[in-house]
Parts: structure tokens; C-alpha cells; sequence
């Protein structure tokens, strides 16, 4: 059986691994070169199910859970669990107990405990709720690791052009482009901070009734903060408005972040359906995995998963 | 039945459509709220040329009558931009005029909102301007050519409900003859019912039930609350006395105790 997977954002590249394993031979085809042009290149990189809970439905929390395990079997040393930290400021403190009411799988902590996981909070947030169980990754370092892990046990990259023809089956993971007629695009806009004079270990949200943003830290005294929410497809640069608003939570979460470089803006457009959730469909051609939106590197091993099966099933029909 | 601008609409609630979970969840609870306007905001959704069509398509599905609003908006020359880019792309002159004054309160710069409503009402828009319950600048809204009004009960999103009842009572002696619209501030269906005792014409919600845990429920138990606020309204309500009046006459008692 060989699979000719379209797009090489997480959804493909996940999808790529899991054929790979259950024997498939797999060609994974992209107009770009590298995996720049997705969604997921932009991408906070949480494994945080409990938290996104907050705002998404169960089946997020079901699918998500196992993500960290599928990542860390994939590309070992690449997760790094060290749950998430929640706060708000004081005087939306407030926030925290809607925030508390939505979720599970947290500690309510106080300022104390706040200072032994992250020091350099140390005063500035008298209550937080802490997600133990979650974790977090770099999803660049992934997704370049995944491409070299294929490539190396001998999936072919192919880029730019015709689109390769011979495969008995096509994966389309091509997100937004695939221009499906249920899809819509969501706005993200990103910013890559680099300062030296904080550290943090794990990622941090701040809450707020109106601008809700996290902050994940990167190698390289990074730190990405992210992400607005828009309803549109535009994908041209970042507005000075989201820019200020993300720019005030990373101030809001520590004055230091003032003095930090802006070293990168990114604006991608995820692929979501009505619900919200991401579905693996049956095409005439193949598969198609779908709707990741803000859940690529949280839900596309679960989607993977079942996208490998129904491929492979419908081999075993054949046979 | 309510009537705005000349249109008859059957309920009494009006929903935005912001801060959902996803846009099925907004459909499923526009559909248990009974609203018959949703608003939609513009002014991030246009960041850009190519907008939120798939979404927007998403709402003129749900059948309702979309009221535009101008969220968000800081300036005047915003706000009527944005009134006038919501009129091509929904083909409709009414529009929820909000000009923002506070960035932390979200309060109306009535200024402003005087200034943009008598523009957008010469350009032959119908505009909902979202205010504060000050009468005097209610009086110049109308003057402008509004013919509905909409204050705010609490600050936008706050969840407070009627922090200041005595103010909307006046507000609506002052204009017995124009819709009102309780418009920002709005918690839980017992305040909605609150205000439609005191004979507001309708509510508007937004993060109320966008942000309840389950929205649909959450919309549907306030469509029953602006049901029985403005039922109760209609009986004539008793008001409140000093002095306790027993239910029940203690002289035509058979045996006294």
C-alpha cells in the first residue's frame, strides 16, 4: 500500500509517522520545501487537554490526552512535562474561579506555590491553578525532528510541482488550502519575545475577561505569546491592535517583558470546522484530516490514528 | 409585539454571537434562545479584505435578522466606517452603533455617539446606539433621529446586572413611547427578568450565555426570564410597602387566638 500524503503541516507529518509504522509505504507531498507554510509552524506546541477544555468539548480532553505519550514516543526528549500554570491578575482574579469551574485535572496553589515552580513569578500572583499532567513542546524542533525521522526510514519529500501520481491512496492534510466546503478559517496572530531576564519552565496563561493569552517559553531565552482568535481568512500581517494586546499580557504576566526583543510576528489561519473539532472523513481518493484549529500537536496523533485505520482497513477489504 | 423601526420581532431577547465555543454551539443556542436579532461584530472580522465569510455564512443560516454592531469602535470615524462596510456586506441599514470611551469599562463616549448616530441617521442608517442611562444624552440621541435606544444596565461583559435600578427606572418614566433596550451588563436570567419588570421593551446578551457552561441552556433560561419579566410587567406588579399587610384579614377570623 502506498499513501501519498498532501501537506506537510502536523496532520500530514503525524499521519506520515503512523502509516509508516503499520507498514505502509508513504510519500509526503507540500508546495513548500519545509513545513513553514502550515498552521502548526506557528503553533504554542501545549499538550494542555484539561485546559483547553475551557472553551472546547470533551472529545478534546478524551483525544488529547494520550498526545504527550504519542510525541514523546515519536520524537523522544522532545516533550517536556511540566504542567501548565494558570493566573490572572488581581483584579480579574475572578477569571480564575470560571476558569476553575470549566476544567479539571488542576491544584488550586497560592503565591508560595507559584514561586517553587516558577521563580520568576515569585509576588506577582497570589493564586493560580496549576495542570499538573500537561506538557509541552517546541513545535518547529517537532516538526523539523518528524521530517528527519521519515525522511531517514525512507518516506520521500516532495515538493513544489506536479503532484506525484501512482499512490493507491491519497491523505489530504493540507488545512485551509484544502478549501473543504464545511471549513472555515480562525485568524492567529503570534509573537516571539527573546529576553534574557526571565526564565519560565513550563507554559503560563493569563486570564482575562477579554484577552486571554499564554505565554510558552522556548530554547534561546524564547518565548512565544499567542494567540488571538479572529473569524477570518486574512493572513496578512499582525494588527498593531493584536499586537498590544498580546504585548500587554506578556507585560502583565512580568514588567520585565517590556525590555524583551520582538524577534518574530506570525499570522496563520487554522482550519476549523462548525464544531470546532477536528474529523477524519473518507474521500473518493482516500482520507481527509481536517479541523485541527488550535489542537494540531493536542489532537492530530488521535486523528493520525484513525486515519491510518480507516486507510488500512479499507486494504484489508480489498485483499 | 415589539416593534423597531417599523419591523415587527416576535422576542423580546436579542443575542450576540461573540466568544462561543464554536459556531455550533452559537447555532444551538440562537436556536433555544428564540431571539429573532443576533448581532455580529465587524470590526475584527474584516481585518483585512478577505474576511470571516464561512462564519458570517454560518449566521445568515441560523434565519434571523442580523443587527451589525459597530464593537470595539473608538473613534467616531471608526464607527461609521464600520457602520458603512456592515451595510454592503449585509444588506441592511440597521446598526448597533457603539463608539468606546474606556478601554477598561467599556463605557460609551456619548460625545462621540451623539456625533456618529446624527451622521449615520442622515445617511439613512437605523441605528441602536448603545448608552449609558444618562437621560440628557438619551434626549440628544433622539433628537439625532434614534428611535430606539439602548442603555447599558453594568459595564459590557461585567455580569453585574441592574447596578443602578433607580437610573432605568427614570430612564423608562422619562420615554414611556420608545423601544428600549437593555443592552451590556446583563448576568443571569433573574436580571434580565428584573429589568423587564420595570418595562424595558427587550434585553440583549452576549457573554451571559456565550461563557455560561452550556450556552443553549443558559439561552433558553433567559428567554423564559424576559418571558416572565415582561409578563409580570404587563399584570402590574405590586410595589413594595413599610408596612406588612397580612394576606389573609385578621377580623373576619372565626376564632381569635
Amino acid at each position: 500500500m502506498h499513501v501519498l500524503v498532501r501537506g506537510a503541516g502536523v496532520a500530514g507529518l503525524t499521519l506520515a509517522h503512523e502509516l509508516l509504522e503499520q507498514g505502509a509505504k508513504v510519500t509526503v507531498f507540500d508546495l513548500l520545501p519545509d513545513s513553514s507554510g502550515s498552521a502548526s509552524w506557528l503553533a504554542g506546541g501545549m499538550l494542555a487537554p484539561w485546559c483547553e477544555r475551557e472553551s472546547a468539548e470533551e472529545p478534546v480532553l478524551t483525544l488529547g490526552r494520550l498526545a504527550a505519550d504519542w510525541w514523546e514516543n515519536a520524537l523522544p526528549g522532545h516533550v517536556v512535562r511540566n504542567g501548565t500554570l494558570v493566573v490572572a491578575p488581581p483584579r480579574d482574579a475572578g477569571e480564575l474561579g470560571r476558569f476553575a469551574a470549566r476544567t479539571s485535572g488542576f491544584e488550586e496553589i497560592a503565591g508560595e506555590r507559584i514561586a517553587a515552580l516558577e521563580p520568576d513569578l515569585d509576588g506577582r500572583f497570589r493564586r493560580g491553578l496549576f495542570f499538573a499532567g500537561e506538557a509541552h513542546l517546541d513545535p518547529r524542533r517537532a516538526l523539523l525532528a518528524l521530517r528527519k525521522k521519515l525522511g531517514a526510514r525512507g518516506v520521500a519529500f516532495l515538493c513544489g510541482g506536479k503532484e506525484p501520481a501512482g499512490a493507491d491512496r491519497i491523505a489530504d492534510c493540507t488545512g485551509i488550502a484544502s478549501a473543504a466546503p464545511a471549513l472555515r478559517g480562525v485568524r492567529g496572530e503570534m509573537l516571539v519575545l527573546e529576553t534574557p531576564d526571565i526564565s519560565l519552565s513550563r507554559p503560563v496563561r493569563l486570564l482575562h475577561p477579554r484577552i486571554p493569552v499564554y505565554i510558552v517559553p522556548r530554547d534561546g531565552n524564547r518565548f512565544m505569546v499567542g494567540a488571538t482568535m479572529i473569524e477570518s481568512e486574512d493572513d496578512g500581517p499582525v494588527t498593531a491592535r493584536s499586537m498590544m494586546e498580546l504585548l500587554n499580557a506578556a507585560y502583565g504576566l512580568h514588567p520585565a517583558f517590556a525590555e524583551a526583543k520582538i524577534v518574530e510576528t506570525g499570522v496563520g489561519v487554522r482550519p476549523a470546522y462548525a464544531d470546532n473539532l477536528p474529523r477524519v472523513t473518507r474521500t473518493a481518493e482516500g482520507v481527509s484530516v481536517n479541523g485541527l484549529y488550535r489542537h494540531g500537536f493536542l489532537l492530530s496523533p488521535a486523528m493520525a490514528q484513525e486515519a491510518a485505520a480507516m486507510i488500512l482497513q479499507e486494504k484489508r477489504q480489498y485483499a | 409585539m415589539l416593534s423597531l423601526y417599523g419591523e415587527d420581532i416576535a422576542s423580546r431577547l436579542l443575542l450576540g454571537t461573540a466568544q462561543y465555543p464554536s459556531p455550533s454551539i452559537l447555532a444551538e443556542a440562537v436556536r433555544a434562545s428564540g431571539a429573532g436579532i443576533v448581532t455580529v461584530s465587524l470590526r475584527r472580522e474584516t481585518a483585512g479584505g478577505r474576511t470571516g465569510g464561512q462564519f458570517w455564512e454560518l449566521i445568515r443560516e441560523l434565519g434571523v435578522r442580523i443587527l451589525p454592531n459597530t464593537a470595539g469602535c473608538h473613534s467616531v470615524k471608526e464607527a461609521v466606517t464600520t457602520a458603512r462596510m456592515a451595510r454592503d456586506l449585509f444588506g441592511t441599514d440597521w446598526i448597533k452603533l457603539e463608539v468606546i470611551g474606556h478601554h477598561d469599562t467599556l463605557q460609551p463616549d456619548v460625545f462621540g455617539l451623539v456625533e456618529a448616530a446624527r451622521i449615520l441617521i442622515e445617511e439613512g442608517f437605523k441605528v441602536f446606539p448603545y448608552t449609558t442611562e444618562d437621560l440628557v444624552v438619551a434626549g440628544r440621541l433622539l433628537e439625532a433621529g434614534c428611535e430606539v435606544l439602548m442603555p447599558w444596565c453594568a459595564p459590557i461583559g461585567s455580569a453585574r446586572g441592574p447596578v443602578n435600578p433607580d437610573a432605568l427606572r427614570s430612564f423608562r418614566a422619562e420615554f414611556p413611547d420608545i423601544p428600549l433596550i437593555v443592552d451590556a451588563g446583563l448576568g443571569r436570567p433573574s436580571h434580565a427578568a428584573s429589568v423587564m419588570e420595570l418595562g424595558f421593551d427587550a434585553v440583549l446578551l452576549n457573554t451571559a450565555v456565550a461563557k455560561a457552561g452550556d450556552p443553549a441552556a443558559m439561552a433558553s433560561a433567559f428567554a423564559q426570564a424576559v418571558e416572565a419579566g415582561r409578563r409580570a410587567f404587563k399584570a402590574g406588579p405590586l410595589e413594595p410597602r413599610d408596612m406588612a399587610v397580612p394576606s389573609t384579614p385578621v377580623i373576619g377570623k372565626a376564632v381569635f387566638e
